[in-house]
């Protein structure tokens, strides 16, 4: 009794040291965000050519992992697999957790962060950064209503039609962050109509993979083993949206290869790059896909070291994609005059540099600390605990 | 037999009904989109530049136009620079050119599309200005401008012109010199030009010097593949 009671003591001092520790990350984060404020972006290093950085890809990862988690609702309360339905109320905390650190890390890198209510008031209907915001807080809204519908007992008669809501939201919302690239016609990165489907199935693999790596930390906190059976489905899911995404992938590229105008860009990513070709090889293929699916699907890989391995792969590979595709993709110049060899003073024709500095990493970490908080505080004092009846195959 | 009727009539109202919900936001977004058509403006402010006059190396242009609107004149790429000169090579027959490269002044403007406030907008003559009021300085404009032409105050100001604010953490980019314009003179490029290779006027205007030499001589736009329909022209590209 004495030793359960010193563990848990210990528990609890972790507890707080966990908590404690995130919130320096995000007072951090505020005091770089505070710098920027008053010396502008001059201190991060994004300029005229590279106008998003590192933020936008904590940013991004971030919102898109937080509709992707929601899959393990739907899958859940849509088709009624009882595995996922235990888990459907963890799968709406960690996409607010997500969503509240990737809308917060959105705001606070904007040239005037003060103004962020502005697009509310001032809707200009044809920006999608507009429906964006629409997007987001209606997703806000809906999840915490799911939330509500599925743990109070009064309001379960609703959970159904908010889990449907759930579902069709989220495929709207994952479309909306697609098509923040897929309307810049102008550039040879993005301006493609594959790119809304592509980042609906990476939310896919990047949600389910969060989704492994907290569920694992929450039972292992907890002293509680999962099912092998179902953690091997689940391992088995992932491997198929890694799949899916890897193909998405590949068709945005393969696509890009067949313009005659855009093949510049291509050989710039996949070739001679410098650090993007390296990131998007090792980084994505490799470790983001190649080394996940073989911890999946290789005989002998069974157990829980190499579905967690195999999540966090996904995660870093996530990062490292959005890295290539967000900074590699305005690093590669504009092609003003195609078919020209141009040259100014403003950096046209030529591959723009960016190195991002000790604030906009602060600031991205600050993001994760954020979700990390809601999801630590809420696990603690709510029960998110996924509770399985002995494993029946569905 | 009646019941079948009901239940065509239930099915087809219900389609007409869904098919309304479907398309009636695509219809508000479409007309929202386009309902501003200022083509029956009676001024389209614009400008027809002649790259076979412009002299390579020959910079008055930058220089009038940074000292009209209070830029550094810095080339740091993260310093603003409104107006550049693009030095151009055909790679296949070696011949070399060069032209000011500007905000186009875009008819159908990708800034102002994606604009989450509307501080990117466009005036009824044309010109494509950003409301320093309102810019929340996210950039988008800058991403979806195929010029390249905007760019971000990156550091605070100092030493303002009154005439042209400008703003720390808010976009910016060439205002076609509106407050000169207003005041019936010609941009600061225009006028700083030693060979007057830009010639500004009114597009709408059939008897006005650059419609007449837009009839007259071949011109073309930048990247008119986009069909953005730009307010500047350009001879010998």
């Amino acid at each position: 009794m004495s030793t359960s009671f010193a563990l848990q003591q210990q528990k609890n001092r972790l507890y707080y040291a966990l908590l404690a520790g995130a919130g320096l990350v995000v007072m951090l984060a505020l005091y770089a965000v505070g710098l920027m404020e008053e010396k502008g972006h001059i201190i991060t290093g994004m300029n005229n050519q590279v106008v998003w950085g590192l933020p936008h890809v904590f940013a991004i990862f971030l919102i898109v992992a937080a509709s992707g988690v929601l899959n393990v609702a739907s899958i859940g309360s849509v088709f009624g697999k009882a595995i996922y339905k235990a888990r459907a109320p963890l799968a709406g905390l960690l996409s607010i957790a997500m969503l509240s650190g990737g809308l917060a890390v959105l705001m606070l890198d904007l040239g005037r962060p003060e103004r962020f209510m502005l697009p509310a008031l001032d809707f200009n209907f044809t920006s999608v950064f507009a429906w964006n915001v629409v997007l987001y807080s209606g997703m806000f809204g809906l999840v915490i209503a799911y939330l509500w519908a599925m743990m109070d007992k009064r309001m379960n008669v609703y959970s159904k039609p908010l889990g449907l809501a759930v579902f069709a939201w989220r495929f709207i919302l994952t479309t909306g962050t697609g098509l923040i690239f897929a309307f810049l016609t102008a550039r040879q990165a993005y301006g493609s109509a594959v790119l809304p489907p592509m980042f609906i199935v990476m939310s896919f693999a990047w949600g389910l993979a969060v989704f492994h790596i907290v569920q694992m930390a929450i039972y292992a906190w907890n002293d509680k083993v999962l099912e092998p059976e179902i953690l091997e489905r689940k391992k088995r899911l992932l491997g198929v949206f890694i799949l899916g995404s890897l193909y998405m992938v590949v068709v945005y590229h393969m696509t890009n290869l067949y313009f005659a105008h855009r093949i510049g860009f291509e050989r710039f990513i996949l070739l001679d790059g410098g650090v993007y070709s390296s990131l998007f090889w090792w980084g994505y293929v490799l470790i983001g896909n190649v080394l996940p699916l073989a911890l999946i699907f290789l005989p002998g890989m069974k157990n829980r070291k190499s579905a967690l391995t195999a999540s966090l792969a996904v995660v870093l590979g996530g990062f490292v994609f959005l890295y290539v595709f967000i900074i590699g993709g305005q690093a590669f110049p504009l092609d003003i005059f195609p078919g020209y060899e141009v040259s100014s003073t403003f950096g046209d024709g030529q591959i723009a540099s960016y190195t991002p500095s000790i604030y906009e990493i602060l600031l991205g970490l600050g993001g994760l600390a954020i979700a990390f908080i809601i999801t630590t505080v809420s696990v603690h004092v709510l029960n998110f605990m996924p509770h399985d009846k002995s494993y029946v195959a569905d | 037999m009646n019941d079948i009727q009901d239940q065509r009539r239930n099915f087809l109202k219900t389609s007409v009904g869904v098919a309304a919900v479907a398309i009636a936001p695509g219809l508000l977004l479409f007309k929202v989109a386009h309902g501003k058509s200022d083509d029956d403006s009676k001024v389209r402010w614009g400008m027809l530049i002649d790259t076979a006059n412009c002299a390579e190396g020959c910079k008055d242009c930058v220089t009038a136009c940074n000292k009209e609107n209070g830029l550094s004149g810095g080339l740091a790429p993260t310093d603003s620079q409104w107006i550049r000169k693009i030095e151009i090579k055909d790679v296949s027959t070696g011949h070399q050119f060069a032209l000011p490269m500007m905000c186009q002044h875009c008819a159908e403007p990708p800034c102002v599309d994606v604009c989450p406030t509307g501080a990117s907008f466009k005036r009824y003559d044309g010109i494509v200005l950003v409301d320093k009021h309102r810019c929340i300085g996210c950039r988008y404009c800058m991403m979806a401008c195929p010029y390249k032409a905007r760019s971000f105050v990156h550091a605070p100001l100092h030493d303002q012109n009154p005439d042209v604010p400008r703003g720390k953490g808010t976009v910016e980019s060439c205002t076609m010199c509106v407050h000169r314009v207003d005041e019936g003179k010609q941009p600061a490029c225009a006028e700083a030009c030693p060979n007057k290779s830009i010639l500004f006027g009114n597009l709408h205007d059939p008897n006005s010097e650059i419609a007449k030499k837009i009839r007259a001589v071949s011109s073309a736009q930048v990247r008119a593949d986009l069909n953005l329909n730009t307010g500047i022209r350009y001879q010998g590209i």
